[in-house]
């Protein structure tokens, strides 16, 4: 063996830590910028669209001094930029306003009703990708067969159907005619008092308080909003473990596998899904994020009491800092899952490692 | 060489590999990718579909059997599909629902069309731009694209829609804002791959401006793959769009927009569902066919996605 | 010599929606514990021979033959599982590009482990430790750091040598070596060849050796054959290359440069329809 070659086999294990930190930095000024983005965007609907933003908040029927008062507290007086600057650092400390409608601040409304949809969000992905992963290799390992087109009509009408509008014909199905789940809202009121909350998470509460009763009537009411949201889930999740898959599967190193002697089963699922592990947790983490924003639709639909619900109700009474201050943290929500999973990806997978 | 003993057709003459003008060898391409399109059935029925929504939207004074706003209370309240006179039954305001979901096709395609023809230049000039000159430029303008691409759409629509205010022009804006990132990220890509090719430095070298240059020689390069993603997003937009006319944004009673008839139907759901079923269909079918007509034209014009 | 390996008329065929493909058109040979090269252009069969004798031709294509025997077990005859014992087992197979044959999110020293505790029941310890012998064998000087480290932070040597270790630690009696030294470096290809030679000779093992390189073929090999368009075209002993008869084989022996000779015009293969009758 040459020097060369010798050299060449070994990767200094200190070389590691300057890429590392470029990374770093690299992901936190992306982080920022988006955040940053986000908020300079909702700042610009909320103070800059609207001719008074004073009135936009406050409603048309607000008395002179209310509007006075508001004018002055979002500095509506000053330049442009250092209303921004104002605006940035009380969202940046939490403070997005106080609901004309509910008069509480937004901040804590949202804390209320946030849970709500992170439940129902985490359901709807479990569904998905417990029956997702499976469509998707299935379909990938016997194409054009049954299942891959049943997997495919799965995905086309995934995408093109409106989510609220199956939520109501799903809620007259199950609910109306058949009569097997619970409608409307997360809990029934005969529970309401009973029940307390920990972690937010009802399934979990119930479950961890020993009350099984009041877990089985939560169940009921979530099943069918986290199956329909499961749904969506699954359409995007088989779809992409289909393609990675199929991908995968047209590798040499499987041909190499089976030369080896190993069985179907090891190939498929301790080697092709194996590859394509990384990648689909990444996805699974887009879908997660994908079913929050999808849970703005459909919350109204089944009054379930979530962010989607707020914000949307909220546009319906024009309460305009509850909007905004909903979006925000829908927003960050969302760029964070991103930012995650796209870091998750970066470090996880062996082959994207190497420089 | 073979003497052509039967008259060549216009098939060989589009076929020819020797073609004697321009036109004869662009018309002869889009022979080539018209067959394989056309090869895929289900992309054909997405085509059928947007042409038969065309249609319908033009002839809707001719077809429509009812007329869409005015309604007739007193006999024809809350009908059931199959009343005679009225197909799909009739909503709450006596007013014929297919009728109405006729005179929709108007406001998809309204919507549809506007969005696409606002966001898909501004993200296609600017992913040029980006792409073509490079340097701050593109750092800039690419962090712009990245922070717009890492919104949740539908929430920030909605954000917009609701600063702006009630109307349909104002819904397309606020779809609009959030749709062009895509574009301009693949627009930026195809230009990146063309711009260091030997036909652009020699256009350059000829003196040619670099606003000549996106224009004449670079765009044509980015359209098919930016109308190829257009068509699949318009799916996305219609869903979008009924969103927000469902909840009171965008479109406004008494409009047949989809979204709208579904809103005023949510309150009939569990004994007249016809009246929010009927709508939702034909959004269903309508996004049906913009996705398949989408798949069919990434597939014949870019063989490598296609998975084959 | 005991014969390892017959084939008798095998052909593979993929019916497409254009027509049929046949890319082995009727290959016929036998194979004992010696070494055997099997030399082509692309789409002269040479790959799909091979493959097919593991058994590894893609679904839709199909494979049929006169006789395919392996050491007595006819290979047409047996089930699929019968088949996919034998592979890893006695038949083994070295692929090309260790960039992408290789497993990239397992290690290494896994990757070789699984063969071996796929065909026999051995212990964890054991088959670690069988294979930190295999790694030694292909003559890597640190097993126990290679044995943890992932495909893609090797070279291409390395991960050729781990490749065949992958495959030989089973022990099997034939392997197929499928142009194992073209994406390699010229320097590192004659270190891996000079190690197959090694395993190969010790082992007593009979070598199927598939490249289009027929100088490299001719001097490993004890036997060759010359495939074009799915067919074999001539069969003759390694020594005897020169006095090659078919005109394709003199075609290809005429291209070798020769360092020294000036020949103006270059000569070029000239191809005949006849070859691919």
């Amino acid at each position: 063996m040459s020097t060369v070659e010798r050299k060449m086999q070994v990767r200094p294990k200190k070389g590691r830590a300057a890429p590392f930190f470029m990374g770093l930095l690299r992901f936190l000024v992306v982080a920022v910028t988006t955040y940053l983005g986000l908020l300079a965007v909702t700042f610009f609907i909320g103070r800059v669209i609207p001719i008074d933003p004073a009135l936009a908040i406050a409603g048309d029927h607000a008395p002179q001094q209310i509007l006075e008062r508001l004018r002055r507290e979002m500095h509506l007086d000053q330049p442009l930029y250092l209303q921004f600057y104002y605006y940035l650092v009380s969202a940046l400390s939490g403070d997005f306003g106080t609901s004309v409608l509910t008069t509480n601040p937004v901040m804590d409304d949202i804390r209320r009703v946030f849970p709500a949809t992170m439940e129902l969000a985490t359901v709807g992905t479990i569904i998905g990708a417990l029956f997702g992963v499976p469509f998707g290799v299935l379909a990938a390992v016997r194409r054009n067969s049954f299942i891959d087109q049943i997997v495919r009509v799965i995905g086309l009408v995934g995408y093109s159907v409106p989510v609220f509008w199956l939520a109501m014909v799903s809620l007259v199905i199950f609910y109306a005619k058949l009569n097997w789940v619970a409608y409307p809202g997360r809990i029934d009121i005969a529970f309401e008092y009973s029940f307390t909350p920990i972690t937010g998470f009802f399934l979990l509460d119930s479950a961890l308080q020993g009350q099984w009763d009041v877990f089985w009537d939560v169940f009921r009411h979530i099943i069918l909003p986290a199956s329909l949201l499961g749904y969506f889930s699954l359409a995007y999740i088989s779809r992409m473990t289909r393609s990675f898959m199929l991908n995968e599967l047209g590798q040499e190193y499987i041909v190499a596998a089976r030369a080896k002697g190993l069985s179907e089963t090891r190939v498929i699922w301790g080697h092709a899904l194996r590859s394509a592990a990384v990648p689909l947790i990444t996805v699974i983490a887009l879908s997660y994020a994908g079913l929050l924003e999808g849970s703005v639709l459909t919350e109204i639909v089944f009054s379930w009491p979530g962010i989607g619900f707020y914000i949307t109700s909220s546009l319906r009474n024009a309460d305009m800092n509850a909007v905004l201050g909903g979006t925000i943290v829908v927003g960050t929500v969302f760029i964070g899952i991103n930012l995650i999973s796209d870091l998750l990806y970066r470090t996880l997978d062996p082959r994207t490692r190497r420089k | 060489m073979t003497v052509e003993t039967t008259q060549p057709t216009l098939r060989d003459w589009l076929l020819s590999d020797r073609p004697q003008s321009r036109r004869q060898a662009r018309l002869g391409r889009a022979y080539v990718t018209w067959r394989q399109f056309s090869a895929n059935r289900l992309a054909v029925i997405g085509l059928l579909i947007i042409i038969a929504l065309v249609l319908v939207a033009a002839l809707a004074d001719v077809i429509a059997p009812h007329s869409p706003v005015i309604g007739d209370l007193t006999n024809a309240y809350l009908k059931p599909p199959g009343t005679p006179g009225y197909l799909l039954g009739t909503d709450d305001l006596g007013r014929d629902i297919l009728s109405r979901l006729i005179y929709g096709s108007r406001w998809t395609l309204y919507i549809v069309v506007l969005v696409a023809i606002i966001s898909a230049p501004i993200g296609l000039i600017i992913g040029m731009v980006s792409g073509y000159l490079g340097g701050w430029v593109d750092v800039i303008l690419m962090r712009i694209t990245d922070i717009f691409l890492a919104f949740p759409k539908l929430v920030l629509a909605l954000a917009f829609a609701g600063a702006l205010g009630a109307g349909i022009e104002n819904a397309v804006i606020a779809i609009a804002i959030t749709s062009w990132p895509p574009y301009a990220r693949l627009a930026r890509a195809e230009t990146m791959t063309v711009r260091r090719s030997d036909y652009i430095a020699a256009v350059q070298l000829m003196g040619a401006s670099p606003l000549r240059i996106i224009f004449r020689h670079v765009m044509p390069l980015c359209i098919s793959s930016v109308i190829v993603r257009v068509t699949l997003d318009m799916a996305g937009v219609i869903l979008t769009a009924a969103g927000l006319g469902f909840l009171g944004l965008g479109a406004q009673p008494p409009l047949p927009e989809w979204g709208v008839m579904i809103a005023s139907g949510f309150k009939y759901y569990l004994d007249q569902w016809w009246v929010a079923a009927m709508p939702g269909i034909a959004i269903l079918i309508v996004s049906l066919g913009f996705n398949l007509l989408g798949d069919g034209l990434r597939d014949a014009l870019d063989p490598k996605e296609s998975g084959q | 010599m005991t014969t390892l390996l017959t084939v008798e008329n095998l052909k593979v065929r993929y019916p497409t929606r254009t027509g049929v493909i046949d890319a082995v058109r009727g290959v016929s040979f036998t194979l004992g514990r010696e070494r055997l090269g099997i030399v082509g252009e692309s789409g002269s069969g040479k790959s799909q021979t091979g493959r097919a004798i593991m058994g590894l031709t893609p679904p839709h294509g199909l494979v049929t033959a006169d006789r395919l025997n392996f050491s007595g077990i006819d290979l047409l005859s047996i089930s699929a599982r019968e088949r996919r014992s034998l592979r890893g087992k006695r038949i083994a197979m070295v692929l090309q590009d260790p960039k992408y044959s290789l497993d990239p999110v397992m290690t290494i020293g896994r990757q070789i482990t699984e063969t071996l505790r796929t065909h026999e029941k051995v212990s964890k310890a054991e088959a670690r430790d069988r294979a930190m012998a295999m790694l030694e064998a292909v003559q890597i000087r640190d097993p126990g750091r290679v044995y943890d480290l992932h495909p893609h932070e090797v070279s291409g040597g390395m991960g050729q040598r781990v490749m065949i270790a992958m495959m030989l630690i089973a022990g099997p009696e034939l392997l197929i070596a499928d142009e194992p030294t073209s994406a390699l470096d010229v320097t590192v290809q004659l270190d891996v060849l000079r190690i197959m030679d090694k395993l190969v000779s010790e082992r007593g093992m009979g070598l199927i050796f598939v490249s289009h390189d027929l100088r490299l073929v001719s001097s490993f090999c004890d036997r060759v054959i010359v495939m074009y368009a799915g067919k074999v075209v001539e069969e003759l002993k390694a020594s005897e290359l020169n006095n090659a008869q078919h005109p394709y084989t003199r075609g290809l022996l005429n291209c070798m440069p020769v360092i020294g000779e000036n020949r103006h015009p270059l000569p070029v293969l000239d191809r005949k329809p006849e070859w691919a009758a």
